[in-house]
């Protein structure tokens, strides 16, 4: 496989062909008759995947750095180039957007009826500006993929949405606009700053990273600015209320690009953008331990909250913001372990968030409800439903055996030694996530059959399945089998901790040195 | 064989999967599923015979069985998918798998008119898989994929009828009790990481006593922690309320999950991390305390209860912490040896109860009746209709109540004569054995009162009804009778040597129990006479228990549910189970809720952050003038369009 993908030149030209293909398709959408537009969305999507799994085989695991790498000049003047690549802590999130966007055209098949040739469009704008935000290597250009998604998804819940739609749609925007505004302010004054200290204007990444120390007299202004636009992204507590709104109005093709790839984005800048650049502030212990906090206290609170969630969609928006709590905590748990973790989660949430969303909204397709209390023993008459939202909802809770396990263990294990005390806290959420969650599937699924509109409600059908399944699976294997995920992101997970480690303070469990044994 | 032992696992799995998929297909192929749900038992129980003989031949160190990396990250984190093959595991494999042949066999009379037949043995088949794992596990992590995995099935198996609320109630309380343990399991696994750098048993058992203390913090600390996921997983005071609950299951299952095997995991994760508990003896003084406290408190339940099932649930819960009495006291292999002839005894029980039921329902069913099937103030003169079912559980009350020869003496003699040895040191140990004599006396009692309520005097359900009751066909009586030579003559297994026997359980588990019983005190055994004395009195008090019971119900016999009047004072507080769910409810559960609800929801989330914070930071910014303006009108796509657009038009312009 590798040395095919290699005859035919496959890491030169992959990048660019996953971002171009779907812009290039909007055209065609509007050009071609209606009922073509989901056809048309589901070959793109599936002409990227086919194009986008070589490369699980031609990402090299050993290389830490960055892969199928471009530099090419856009506009010279101003030290913008067209710069991408892919490293281990990408690799995966590239790989869960192209491995999701098939499903989530065919997921959405029926569920869209007006205005289709806008909704596949924007669906596919929305895949190029998610892409692009974790290939770009250019800080220019990170911007504009990250600010060009904002316009896709606010139509999408604006339009599509449901009844609540435009109060949504706006907050989403607002929040997110005013801390992305804070970072492109950052983002100019970092390279006015090291240009005029080393002479080359540049948003090149490895530019700026290679002189950071020039900017850390500003580090803690420049990273609150970052840290605003990813904190409102990820989402962390207290900035986390427009994501049950954005998510309940959003249609269902748009709340799982939301959990899947939208969320990431976040935790993402800080891996790659807000820590490694200003790592003296980032990672000193105040900053760390105020972050750390407010990611266990995210955890904690929101799946209490989800716990009384009368609707479903809010539900799991809850559980997302508990779920990226870990992520956070694995961050800034600064291990090899807790950071590798960090990414799995991100991995894990997608698939199973992404799998919750898909079930909900066939309920409300068929019942155009997502209340709790208008369900109950539907497990007679859909069981399949029944199992894959059970199934779904274990490796939500984190079942050892399923993918969600795997991820939140390596997080916590990793980050104890630096906060034994949050991370206990963190991990009482064994019982506050199984609770909210079998909570729920119990009062939709299992208990008296009580409301008898869901007579006919109908189990999965053949479409259905085929969505569902790929979904299972994998969350069997990643539960099962994680190593060949954590293989191709250990080299860069490694390499990122050597780079912050100066900056990292000492653990705070007595008994142990750096190398890990105790003494 | 012994490593492909994964195929143990391997073919309750595929069951799984296959009466699964017939499941989901909505097939009505019962003889299929019956092929498959016990043949992939019988398959298991092949591969431990087979592996245990030849784990008799070999050595006496364990086989690591490597199966996959599961989570390389690090040379210090690098957890494999392996097991482990020794004396211990194969003793439980070989339990886990004997007697879930004998339930699945049961269990094909039992559900046979069910219509979620195929599911009943997927759920089946594959918690034997995960508890194959969980004793098999190499590891701390690979044990807990099987720990949470048999947690799992049994949700599903507890709320197997979801239709009625009160089962999928009980089910989600099972899972979420259990998982209040788990955070004690994962902490430790936590902090043996981070002291010890590994969470291999064997490794455990190898740096445990260089790196901790004797009686240090940090080893009573994790021990504790252990032992929480203990008194989930295991029923034990403060967690035992999720297993009377568990009746609502199968009662099959009641036998195989809630009593033979995945309710004693706690005892067997004590066993197997034995070094560390013998370092704390805190903790191992906690153990004891706590078991005996459960095996007092839940006898006394079980003497008012009248649900068959409730009284024997409770009775499990009582002897686990008779268990838990003997792994405290350190003696590990007592603890194991009760473990598995309370598997025979209790598994017997539970079955025959199922056949009391499975007769009571047909019969009731039949006649019209809307009286309750567990019920034994419905039942009565059983034994002339169920003459097999009464002799076998006869037997098993004789084990239970611990009169010899029968199993269930040997093994609770043993860890009352070790607590009384250890009272000699401690008087806490010496409380804990008049605690256990005295559940003792009390489980002597319930089963008299049981046996003779269900198969003694007159039917009291009406004679319409009594003309229906039938003997349980041979597929469920013949496990029956297995299990009631089990629970005749299992004390064999470890006969003690005064009375010439060799001691087998004890020897053949002593390379694992060694380690840990290098590092615990030596104490003399009881003299022969003392010795004596304290047999006799245990049999005496199995004696007088027993009598008591008998007598006490049957004269005057008990009344039907319409005539009984209602309970008062003491008798209707251990009916009602002296309240502890009700407490819980009051004290943590509604007020976790209402917290949940009002504070945090309501009050922290919709009015402090959205309302008073985002609301407010919006309307400074409308203040502000324009950008507001065009908030309020929805205009921001536009705002934010015009922005990306004319941001990239300009810089073209500029650039060229």
């Amino acid at each position: 496989m590798i040395q095919f993908l290699a005859s035919i030149g496959y890491e030169q030209w992959i990048i660019h062909v996953l971002l171009l293909l779907p812009l290039l398709a909007i055209p065609l959408i509007l050009i071609f008759p209606v009922r073509a537009a989901r056809w048309i969305a589901l070959s793109v999507a599936l002409i990227e995947l086919v194009l986008g799994l070589g490369l699980w085989w031609a990402f090299d695991p050993a290389n830490p750095g960055m892969q199928f790498v471009t530099d090419a000049a856009w506009l010279p003047q101003f030290g913008i180039g067209y710069r991408v690549g892919i490293d281990g802590i990408s690799v995966l999130m590239v790989l869960l957007s192209v491995v999701m966007m098939p499903l989530v055209v065919w997921g959405s098949w029926r569920a869209i009826d007006q205005k289709q040739r806008g909704f596949y469009a924007l669906l596919l704008a929305l895949k190029t500006g998610m892409l692009g935000v974790f290939v770009s290597t250019d800080l220019f250009l990170f911007y504009t993929f990250w600010e060009l998604l904002l316009i896709p998804m606010y139509f999408l819940i604006g339009i599509w949405g449901s009844s609540n739609r435009l109060y949504a749609a706006t907050k989403f925007v607002v929040y997110t606009f005013v801390g992305s505004l804070l970072m492109l302010v950052a983002i100019v004054w970092m390279v006015w700053t090291v240009g005029r200290a080393t002479g080359t204007y540049s948003f090149a990444y490895q530019n700026l990273l290679e002189h950071a120390e020039v900017m850390a007299p500003w580090g803690g202004w420049l990273f609150v600015a970052f840290a605003l636009a990813f904190a409102v992204k990820v989402p962390l507590f207290p900035f986390h209320t427009w994501l049950p709104d954005a998510h309940t109005e959003a249609p269902t093709a748009g709340s799982i690009d939301l959990a899947v790839i939208l969320l990431k984005m976040g935790t993402y800048g800080f891996l790659r953008f807000a820590i490694p650049f200003f790592p003296a502030f980032a990672l000193s212990r105040t900053t760390g331990l105020v972050v750390a906090s407010l990611a266990v206290i995210g955890i904690v609170y929101a799946a209490l909250v989800a716990m009384v969630q009368p609707d479903l969609k809010r539900l799991v928006a809850y559980s997302s913001v508990s779920h990226l709590g870990f992520v956070m905590l694995g961050i800034w748990g600064s291990t090899v372990e807790s950071v590798q973790g960090a990414i799995l989660v991100m991995v894990s949430h997608g698939l199973s968030t992404g799998a919750l969303f898909f079930i909900i909204g066939m309920l409300y397709e068929r019942r155009h409800t997502r209340k709790i209390a208008d369900f109950g023993g539907l497990a007679r008459v859909a069981p399949l439903m029944a199992t894959a939202f059970t199934i779904t909802a274990f490796s939500s809770i984190g079942l050892p055996g399923l993918n969600g396990f795997i991820g939140e263990f390596l997080v916590l294990i990793g980050s104890f030694g630096r906060y034994p005390w949050l991370v206990a806290a963190a991990a009482t959420v064994v019982v506050f996530s199984a609770a909210y969650l079998l909570w729920a599937t119990q009062r939709v699924f299992f208990n008296r059959f009580t409301n008898p509109l869901n007579e006919g409600i109908g189990d999965l059908n053949v479409r259905e399945i085929a969505v569902m399944t790929p979904l299972i699976l994998a969350m069997l294997w990643i539960g099962l089998y994680p190593a060949p995920l954590l293989r191709r992101t250990e080299a860069a997970a490694r390499r990122y901790i050597e780079l912050i480690e100066p900056h990292l303070p000492a653990a705070s469990l007595p008994g142990i040195t750096t190398s890990g044994m105790k003494p | 064989m012994i490593p492909f032992v994964w195929l143990a696992v391997l073919f309750p799995l595929l069951g799984a999967l296959v009466n699964g998929y017939l499941a989901a297909r909505g097939s009505h192929a019962k003889r299929l599923v019956s092929v498959v749900g016990v043949g992939s038992l019988v398959a298991a129980l092949a591969v431990t015979v087979a592996v245990f003989l030849e784990l008799r031949q070999g050595p006496e160190e364990s086989v690591r069985v490597m199966l996959w990396h599961w989570m390389p990250i690090t040379q210090r984190l690098n957890i494999d998918l392996a097991f482990q093959v020794d004396h211990l595991s194969v003793l439980m494999a070989l339990v886990i798998t004997g007697i879930g042949s004998l339930i699945h066999l049961f269990s094909v009379g039992y559900m046979h008119d069910d219509p979620g037949y195929a599911r009943y043995f997927a759920y089946l088949n594959l918690f034997v898989a995960f508890m194959l794992v969980l004793v098999l596990g190499a590891s701390l992590p690979v044990s807990f994929i099987g720990w949470e995995g048999v947690g799992l099935c049994s949700y599903l198996l507890i709320g197997f009828w979801f239709e009625v609320d009160a089962n999928s109630d009980a089910g989600k309380k099972a899972f979420l009790a259990n998982r209040v343990g788990d955070f004690g399991v994962l902490m430790a696994m936590f902090l043996l990481w981070w002291y010890l750098g590994t969470l291999e048993y064997a490794q455990i058992a190898q740096r445990a006593p260089a790196l901790f203390a004797l009686g240090g913090g940090t080893v009573t600390l994790i021990t504790m922690l252990i032992f929480l996921g203990c008194t989930g997983k295991s029923a034990q005071i403060p967690l035992f309320v999720w297993l009377p609950d568990a009746m609502a299951g199968p009662t099959p299952v009641s036998a195989l999950i809630h009593a033979a095997t995945m309710v004693t995991a706690g005892v067997f994760l004590v066993v197997r991390t034995g070094v560390l508990f013998a370092l704390a003896p805190a903790t191992l003084q906690l153990i004891a305390v706590i078991g005996a406290l459960t095996a007092f408190f839940a006898a006394t339940i079980g003497l008012k209860q009248n649900d068959i099932k409730k009284v024997l649930a409770y009775s499990t819960v009582s002897q686990l912490g008779y268990m838990f009495l003997g792994v405290g006291t350190g003696a590990f292999s007592s603890g194991i040896f009760h473990l598995v002839t309370h598997a025979f005894f209790k598994a017997l029980l539970f079955l025959g109860a199922g056949s009391v039921i499975h007769a009571m329902h047909g019969a009731l069913h039949h006649a019209h009746s809307a009286r309750d099937a567990q019920d034994m103030r419905n039942m009565g003169g059983l034994r002339r209709a169920m003459p097999w079912t009464f002799a076998l559980m006869a037997i098993a009350t004789l084990a239970i109540a611990g009169i010899p020869p029968f199993a269930g003496f040997w093994s609770k003699d043993e860890i009352l004569t070790m607590a009384f040895v250890r009272g000699q040191t401690s008087t806490v140990y010496l409380v804990c054995w008049l605690l256990g004599l005295a559940a003792a006396l009390m489980t002597a009692y319930y089963m008299a009162r049981l046996v003779a309520m269900t198969f003694l005097g007159e039917f009291r359900g009406g004679s319409d009804v009594e003309s229906g009751l039938h003997e349980a066909p041979w597929i469920m009586t013949g496990p029956l009778l297995v299990l009631g030579v089990l629970s005749a003559f299992g004390g064999w297994l470890n006969l003690p040597e005064f009375v010439g026997g060799h001691e087998t359980i004890h020897r053949w588990l002593e390379p694992i129990t060694a380690p840990a019983d290098a590092l615990l005190p030596v104490l003399a055994p009881p003299h022969g006479s003392t010795e004596m004395l304290l047999i006799v009195g245990a049999i005496a008090i199995g004696v007088i228990g027993l009598l008591l019971g008998l007598r006490m119900t049957l004269t005057p016999a008990p009344l039907t549910p319409e005539l009984a009047p209602p309970e008062r004072g003491l008798a209707r507080l251990l009916l009602e189970k002296y309240r502890i769910d009700e407490l819980y409810q009051r004290v943590i559960i509604g007020p976790l809720v209402w917290i949940s609800r009002r504070v945090l929801a309501d009050g922290v989330d919709q009015l402090l952050i959205d309302r008073i914070g985002v609301g407010g930071t919006a309307r400074v910014a409308q203040g502000l003038g324009w950008l507001g303006s065009r908030l309020q009108n929805g205009q921001v796509a536009l705002y934010v369009t015009m922005f990306a657009v004319g941001a990239v038009i300009i810089l073209q312009v500029l650039a060229r």
